[in-house]
């Protein structure tokens, strides 16, 4: 098992390194980062220094090198267009989408198991094939247009909740959170439903479709046959098993729920890395770009192997030689 | 499988599906015209049968020709400011406007442009982009997924590998990526002109990994059977093999995936553009008016918003559900 998360990691760092690769040549080869950092009455000499400063001088896989050194210390120079360092940018931002993202991925979840599990029971229930179909219709709607249809009807026409920004925040330490202030409950709403919505969805048909398998197994017969109640047999035995695969894919979601949350923020104006990085693409700030790919990549790794290893701790059939055979 | 997937006609199969098509046992085959052979495959079939499908492909269908025959069909052209009157703006639909008593089927914007020239030029914007980047993605895709299948080995390890760890970021994150990029390289005069090519590339490379991963798949499947063995027996080089022997037997998938992908390229667009990293206000898409739209949500001129949005949802939903369809006609597992 261990040899099995050890080359996990080792895959991980790889694609960390491929990514930082890219990450560096964007800030290297597009545009020219010294014209960009200095004014335009600096001088020939200015920017030479400038250029050594930076050590663009030095050869290409030292400059590499001192680029993953300063990003593993969280530095990732200056914003082009802030002026200010992008770590500082970054660490402003980051409360308000890690709030919106870890919301989201709970009321997917808790919602979306919830649902699924009533709609393999319920089968052929009403409620159930009227679930089963609105989901159909959400995943074909774009995340924008579901954040404009719920700020329409409840910010313009109902007036419930507020349609932008994360309402009161309260300050602890560097970390800022909008969950101690009513405003910054009530601001959380809408963006927590929008982007939860497409994960709700496909969390609810997996585990819909992984019951179903389940309940069709022997063990399940076995049950009945002693004489286990239903109710147990669906929650005690049947779930437990369905949730497997359940985990897998709500982990691997985290990582996507944190990409789509730059269309999200966009939509309700939310202060968080999102909407820092569609800045950063529309007016090609590449320090920020950069880092953020670097970030986007870092949750990404994480998860798979966080996500590895709950499956090998959750499957006792996964330890030991199978797992190493994967 | 391959079989299956060309729409030539077997009329006896056919004919055991029921009474309508009974006459046709009795007719060769080879006696019926194009229209009638095809009208009879089992693919015609099951569309008939489905009618879901027959609406989603009529809206598809009126969709699209509306959008290439825009020009001719709608009032005026919304690119064109000449065309525009300032005293039009903001005119509900269907109601004449309070200043010049014209009146707009569904309604204009405050610059006074006509909404319904607009949303059949934006779908066409947003129809482009999205076919040419299909196009693009899946030339790279089944060209690089035939090659690893066929060849095999560090090829194929250096060609999946990448595929995989593209596989696991959402395309719209690599699409951002490469829209900003390209805006840093290219010079900002030439920018607008520009930005329908770099979008086409953006949403075309942010998709290629899936075409790879199904055609090298099937590819593997190809490659064992005799008549790979039997054209590489007459010595035929493995490029003549790939394109002519293999390349036909891997379509199907490809068809599903295409038809399913031109969807999500074009809600990639509309969501690029909506974010402000796609087609400039100078030549909206279908997202750029959703975006300019959006402003005008809390002073209750709904319709700037709406009927772009449902354009956007129509096109979307009947070329997924075409996908859906296309994908169960072409399995003959589920049928």
């Amino acid at each position: 098992m261990i040899a099995y998360i050890l080359r996990s990691m080792a895959q991980g760092v790889l694609v960390l390194l491929v990514v930082a690769f890219i990450a560096f040549s964007m800030f290297r080869f597009v545009g020219d980062p010294v014209a960009n950092m200095v004014g335009q009455e600096a001088t020939l000499q200015d920017r030479q220094e400038l250029r050594e400063r930076l050590g663009l001088e030095r050869p290409f896989p030292l400059q590499f090198a001192a680029f993953v050194g300063n990003a593993l210390q969280g530095d990732f120079g200056v914003s082009y267009r802030q002026a200010r360092p992008v770590s500082d940018l970054m660490r402003e931002r980051l409360p308000a989408t890690v709030e919106l993202a870890l919301l989201s991925a709970l009321f997917a979840t808790t919602v979306g198991v919830a649902l699924g599990v009533y709609a393999a029971i319920r089968r052929d229930g009403f409620l159930a094939n009227t679930v089963m179909t609105v989901s159909l219709i959400g995943v074909s709607l774009p995340t924008f247009l579901i954040g404009i249809g719920l700020i329409y009807i409840f910010a313009v026409e109902l007036r419930w909740l507020p349609s932008f920004g994360r309402g009161q925040t309260v300050s602890i330490g560097w970390w800022t959170t909008g969950l101690l202030t009513e405003s910054g409950l009530k601001s959380l709403v809408l963006p927590v439903l929008t982007l939860g919505f497409f994960q709700l969805t496909l969390i609810m048909r997996l585990v819909r479709s992984e019951m179903l398998e389940v309940m069709r197994a022997d063990f399940i017969r076995f049950a009945r046959a002693r004489g286990i109640p239903e109710r147990t047999i669906e929650f005690r035995h049947a779930l437990r098993n369905t949730l497997i695969p359940v985990v897998t894919i709500a982990g691997l979601q985290l990582g996507s729920i944190i990409a789509f949350a730059i269309v999200t923020e966009t939509v309700f104006q939310w202060p968080g890395l999102g909407s820092l990085f569609v800045q950063a693409v529309q007016f090609a700030d590449v320090p920020v770009m950069a880092a953020y790919l670097v970030f986007v990549a870092t949750v990404f790794v994480t998860m798979n192997l966080l996500v590895d290893i709950t499956y090998v701790l959750l499957d006792p059939r996964l330890r030991g030689g199978r797992a190493l055979a994967k | 499988m391959p079989e299956e997937t060309t729409d030539r006609a077997r009329p006896v199969v056919d004919g055991a599906h029921g009474p309508t098509t009974g006459d046709v046992i009795a007719t060769p085959a080879a006696r019926l015209g194009v229209l009638a052979r095809a009208w009879d495959s089992d693919i015609a079939y099951s569309f008939r049968r489905s009618p879901v499908t027959i609406v989603s492909a009529t809206v598809a269908l009126v969709m699209i020709l509306a959008a290439v025959l825009a020009p001719w069909i709608t009032p005026q052209d919304p690119f064109n400011p000449a065309s525009l009157n300032m005293m039009d703006g903001f005119t509900p639909p269907g109601e004449p406007n309070a200043f010049t008593g014209n009146v707009y089927l569904l309604g204009t914007d405050p610059q006074g442009r006509d909404m319904y020239s607009a949303v059949l030029h934006g779908a066409r914007v947003s129809l482009v982009v999205g076919l040419a980047s299909v196009v693009f993605s899946l030339t790279v895709g089944v060209t690089l997924g035939l090659v690893a299948g066929y060849l095999g080995g560090r090829t194929e390890a250096v060609i999946m590998r990448v595929a995989d760890v593209q596989l696991s970021f959402p395309a719209i994150l690599i699409a951002l990526l490469v829209f900003g990029i390209a805006r840093g390289v290219i010079p900002p005069a030439q920018q607008e002109q520009a930005t329908l090519f770099v979008l086409i590339f953006a949403i075309g490379i942010s998709n290629w990994a899936q075409y790879a991963r199904t055609v090298r798949a099937t590819t593997l499947v190809e490659k064992s059977k005799v008549y790979v063995d039997a054209a590489r027996l007459i010595g035929l080089k493995p490029f003549v093999v790939m394109v002519k022997h293999v390349l036909p037997n891997v379509t199907g998938p490809v068809l599903v995936i295409a038809t399913i992908n031109l969807a999500l390229a074009i809600i990639e667009e509309a969501t690029l553009s909506f974010l402000g990293a796609g087609m400039p206000p100078t030549q909206p898409s279908l997202g750029t008016l959703i975006r300019s739209g959006q402003q005008f949500l809390f002073s209750g001129e709904w319709w700037i918003l709406f009927f772009p949005a449902m354009a956007l949802i129509l096109l979307a939903l009947s070329i997924n559900l075409l996908g859906d369809w296309l994908r169960d006609a072409l399995n003959p597992k589920l049928r």
